[in-house]
C-alpha cells in the first residue's frame, strides 16, 4: 500500500516538474543560553544542535529533489525570560506542527502541552531525563536524546565485560548530577557491578577558567579521592561540569575515570569512523568547519526521521508521520551499524551508545552478551515491563 | 587462536608445495608451466585495512601473491579485456589500475573523491564511480583515463549496476535510499525508486528482466522491474535465533542463467540462497564473519565471498550449495573479482 502510493506520489511529481514542492517548514526551539564547560575544547559552539539539524535539511532537500518535498528550518533561540510555550503556540498559528525541541525537561513538558491541542509533534533532541520517558512522558513527543539510565547502562555493560566491577562512584551536588548518578546506581545493581565508595562532590562555586588553574586542582583531587576501599574504576556523575574532567590522573590510587569524564557514554563523537559514519563527519566539517557533537547528531536524526516519514508516506501530516514512525515500517540509518528504531511505549529510539575517551571510540554498547528477547538495544535503559509511561 | 594457526600453517604448508610444483614444471619445459596457469583462474581481495589486494589462485585456493596498494580499498573489479584491477582507494580519491602480468600499480584513474563501488560498460571503454562523499556518480573513460562527466544523485551514492544492454546505470545512495536509474546516454536521471534504509548494491539478470537492490539498514533486497521502475518483490530474511538488527543485506551475485541469487548478509555471517525465479530464500550458508562481496569463478563452479570481520575468505561449491574452504587474507576483505581465464 505504502509502495503503490509512493509510486503514485512520484508519478505526479514526475509528470508535473512545474507543479510547487510539498513544504515541510520544521521548527527548531532551543535555549541560547551558553553552558560553561571545564575543559576549553569542549565549549559549546553557537550553533551546537542546530548545526545537525542544518545538515539534516540538506540531505533531506536533496532526497526531497526526487520526489518534489521542500524542507526548511525555522529557528527559535530562546534566552533569558523567552517562554518556549509561546513559542510553540506562535510556530503553531503559522502552521508549523514539527518541532525540533533543545530544552530542559519543564520547560519541554510545557511546550508540549501547549502544542498538544494544536496537534504539535516534538523531537526531544536535548533533555536525556527518564521522567519524560516514564512517568511524564507525552503523546506528542518523541526523545531522539538518550536517557541517562541508556547512557548509565551502555558504560556499565562495558565497565562489566572489562571486569571493573567495583566501582568508586562520585556525585555531584546539582540535582541533574543527582540524576545521572542514580541510573548509574542502578545499572551497577542491573548487571553485576558493586559501588564501593559513593562520596557527594559539593560544588562550592567559583570560576572554572582560572590562571594558576592546576596548582591546587592537582593537590586537592588525591585528597579527595584517597582512603577508598579497593576499587577499579573511579565513576563520576557531573553534568553540571564542576569536577569530572579533573579527575583522571589525579586520583590518589592509579584508576581509570568513566561516566562524565574519561570513558564517557554518548550518542555520537567526532572521532566516530565506523559504518561509514566518515561520511557524514566530513560533510559536517565541510559545511560548519568543526567536529559533530552529540546534539548535533541528535539534531541530525530528528530532522532525518521527519525526512524518512515524508518520503515513504508521502504526507506531512503530524499524525501520519507518528504513526509511521511508531510502526514496523520505520528504520533509519544513522551510522551506528543496526538500523534505529521507535520504542513504541513511550517514543523512545533505540541506539547503540559510543564510549569515547574524548579522542576515540573505545567501544561501542550493548556488548556482546547481553541479550533481549526483542532487541539487543533494549538491554539500554528502563525496558518495556518496567515503563511507567501510559501513552494518551 | 588455534585454528588461526592451523590455518595459516596450513596455507603455508599448500603455498611452499605449490612453488616447488612450479619449480619441477620449470624444469619440465615452459609449455608445461603455461598449462597449469591457464587452468586456474585468479581471484583479487581488496582488503580495506591492510591496504593491499590478496591474489588467490582458485585451482589451489591458496594466496599466491599480496600487492600493496593505495589507502582504504574497496571496490575492486578486472577490465574488460583482463589485463588490469581496478581498485578504488576511498582514502587516496582515486582509483589504482594494477597490472595482472607484474602486479604493479601502473596508473590511476581521476575518479573523484572517495571512490567505493564502480561498473564498467560492456566494451570496458567508460568507467562509472560512486563518489560517497559527493553525492555524484563520475563517469571516466577507461582508455584516455578523463573523466567525461558527472551525474548529481542523491546523498552517499554506493551501489552501481548496469544494465546488460549498458543503457540503464543504477546507482543507489545510501542516506537518500533510493536506486536513481540514469539513462547512459543522455546521462540523466530517468526514475528513482525507494527502495529500504541504507541501499549498498545494484545487480541485474543477465536477462536485464529485474534489477536487485540489497539495503543493508533495512534488511532485505528490492527486487525492481527495470521497466516500469516499481518494486515487484521485497525479499526478506528470517533467520531463527538472529535478531533483525543483525541481519544485513550486502553484495549481491545472481548466476548467469538468473536462476540463483546469492545475497551477503553482512553480520549474520551468512549467504542466503534465492531461487531467482520465485524470490523465495532457499537456504542460508554460514560463512565468516560481517560478509560483505562475493565473486563466481568464471564457469560458475565456485563463489568466493570476503567475510569483513573474520578476515577471510569461503569458498562455496555451487552446485551442492555448501562451503568447502577457507582462506586467510588480509584484514578487513571487503571486494573481490576473478579473471575470466
Amino acid at each position: 500500500m505504502i509502495r503503490l502510493l509512493l509510486a503514485g506520489t512520484f508519478l505526479f511529481a514526475w509528470m508535473s516538474a512545474c507543479a510547487s514542492a510539498a513544504e515541510i517548514n520544521i521548527g527548531y526551539l532551543r535555549r541560547s543560553d551558553p553552558k560553561s564547560t571545564l575543559s576549553l575544547v569542549q565549549t559549546s559552539a553557537k550553533d551546537d544542535g542546530i548545526a545537525g539539524a542544518r545538515l539534516a535539511i540538506d540531505d533531506n532537500n536533496t532526497t526531497g529533489r526526487f520526489l518534489n518535498q521542500q524542507f526548511s528550518l525555522e529557528d527559535v533561540p530562546l534566552a533569558g525570560e523567552g517562554n518556549a510555550s509561546a513559542a510553540t503556540v506562535a510556530l503553531a498559528e503559522r502552521g508549523i506542527s514539527l518541532v525540533v525541541a533543545d530544552l530542559p525537561a519543564g520547560e519541554l513538558l510545557n511546550a508540549a502541552d501547549a502544542g498538544s491541542p494544536r496537534k504539535v509533534l516534538f523531537f526531544n533532541v536535548g533533555a536525556t531525563d527518564d521522567r519524560l520517558r516514564e512517568e511524564d512522558c507525552r503523546a506528542n513527543v518523541i526523545h531522539i536524546a538518550p536517557t541517562r539510565s541508556m547512557l548509565a547502562d551502555a558504560l556499565a555493560q562495558y565497565l562489566v565485560w572489562k571486569q571493573w566491577r567495583r566501582w568508586f562512584l562520585v556525585v555531584g551536588s546539582h540535582a541533574e548530577d543527582k540524576l545521572y548518578g542514580d541510573a548509574l546506581r542502578r545499572s551497577a545493581k542491573r548487571f553485576g557491578a558493586r559501588i564501593v565508595q559513593d562520596k557527594v562532590f559539593e560544588d562550592t562555586g567559583g570560576a572554572r577558567r582560572t590562571d594558576s588553574g592546576v596548582v591546587q586542582i592537582q593537590r586537592q583531587l588525591p585528597v579527595f579521592t584517597q582512603g577508598a576501599p579497593a576499587y577499579d574504576v573511579l565513576v563520576a556523575a557531573d553534568e553540571s561540569e564542576v569536577f569530572a574532567s579533573y579527575l583522571p590522573y589525579r586520583t590518589w590510587d592509579p584508576r581509570p575515570v568513566a561516566g562524565s569524564a574519561g570513558l564517557v557514554p554518548t550518542s555520537w563523537d567526532g572521532s566516530h569512523d565506523q559504518w561509514g559514519a566518515v561520511q557524514l563527519q566530513d560533510r559536517f566539517m565541510k559545511q560548519f568547519s568543526r567536529r559533530m557533537t552529540a546534539r548535533d547528531m541528535q539534531a541530525w536524526t530528528a530532522v532525518r526521521m521527519i525526512g524518512e516519514s515524508a518520503s515513504r508516506t508521502g504526507s506531512t501530516d503530524p499524525k501520519a508521520m507518528l504513526d509511521f514512525l511508531k510502526g514496523p515500517d520505520f528504520a533509519l540509518a544513522a551510522f551506528k551499524g543496526q538500523r534505529l528504531t521507535l520504542r513504541d511505549w513511550n517514543l523512545q529510539l533505540r541506539q547503540p551508545i559510543l564510549l569515547s575517551d574524548g579522542r576515540m571510540i573505545v567501544s561501542v554498547s550493548p556488548q556482546e552478551g547481553f541479550l533481549h528477547q526483542v532487541s539487543e538495544l533494549d538491554t539500554l535503559g528502563i525496558d518495556r515491563p518496567e515503563t511507567q509511561c501510559r501513552l494518551k | 587462536m588455534t585454528p588461526t594457526t592451523s590455518i595459516r600453517g596450513f596455507l603455508r604448508r599448500r603455498r611452499f608445495h605449490f612453488t616447488r610444483t612450479r619449480h619441477c614444471l620449470l624444469g619440465l619445459g615452459v609449455f608445461a608451466l603455461i598449462g597449469t596457469q591457464a587452468s586456474a583462474f585468479t581471484a583479487y581481495v581488496s582488503n580495506e585495512k591492510s591496504n593491499t589486494v590478496s591474489v588467490i589462485d582458485t585451482d589451489k585456493f591458496t594466496v599466491v601473491n599480496t600487492i600493496k596498494v593505495g589507502q582504504r580499498p574497496r571496490g575492486i573489479e578486472l577490465t574488460k579485456d583482463g589485463k588490469s584491477v581496478l581498485v578504488a582507494v576511498g582514502d587516496d580519491d582515486t582509483i589504482q589500475v594494477i597490472d595482472v602480468r607484474t602486479h604493479e600499480i601502473v596508473a590511476t584513474l581521476p575518479s573523484g573523491p572517495d571512490p567505493e563501488l564502480f561498473t564498467q560498460d560492456q566494451t570496458g571503454k567508460i568507467l562509472y564511480v560512486a563518489n560517497e562523499n559527493d553525492n555524484t556518480v563520475t563517469i571516466i573513460d577507461l582508455h584516455r583515463r578523463v573523466p567525461l562527466g558527472e551525474v548529481q544523485v542523491g546523498v552517499e551514492p554506493e551501489g552501481m549496476g548496469l544494465s546488460p544492454d549498458g543503457k540503464i546505470l543504477v546507482a543507489t545512495s545510501e542516506t537518500t535510499n533510493m536506486a536513481h536509474f540514469i539513462d547512459t546516454e543522455t546521462r540523466r536521471i530517468v526514475a528513482n525508486v525507494l527502495v529500504d534504509a541504507r541501499p549498498r548494491f545494484a545487480e541485474f539478470k543477465r536477462d536485464g528482466s529485474e534489477v536487485w537492490v540489497s539495503s543493508e539498514i533495512g534488511g532485505t533486497v528490492s527486487v525492481i522491474d527495470p521497466v516500469k521502475h516499481e518494486v515487484k518483490k521485497k525479499i526478506t530474511f528470517d533467520i531463527p535465533g538472529l535478531r533483525k538488527e543483525a541481519i544485513q543485506a550486502v553484495g549481491i551475485s545472481i548466476t548467469k542463467d538468473g536462476k540463483t541469487g546469492f545475497v551477503a548478509l553482512g553480520p549474520a555471517n551468512r549467504i542466503a540462497v534465492i531461487n531467482a525465479a520465485t524470490h523465495e530464500v532457499q537456504k542460508y550458508l554460514l560463512v565468516g564473519q560481517r560478509v560483505w562481496h562475493m565473486a563466481f569463478t568464471p564457469d560458475e563452479k565456485y563463489l568466493l565471498t570476503t567475510n569483513g570481520v573474520s578476515n577471510d575468505v569461503s569458498i562455496i561449491d555451487v552446485a551442492n550449495l555448501k562451503v568447502t574452504k577457507t582462506i586467510q587474507v588480509g584484514e578487513l576483505p571487503w571486494g573481490i573479482a576473478i579473471s575470466q581465464q
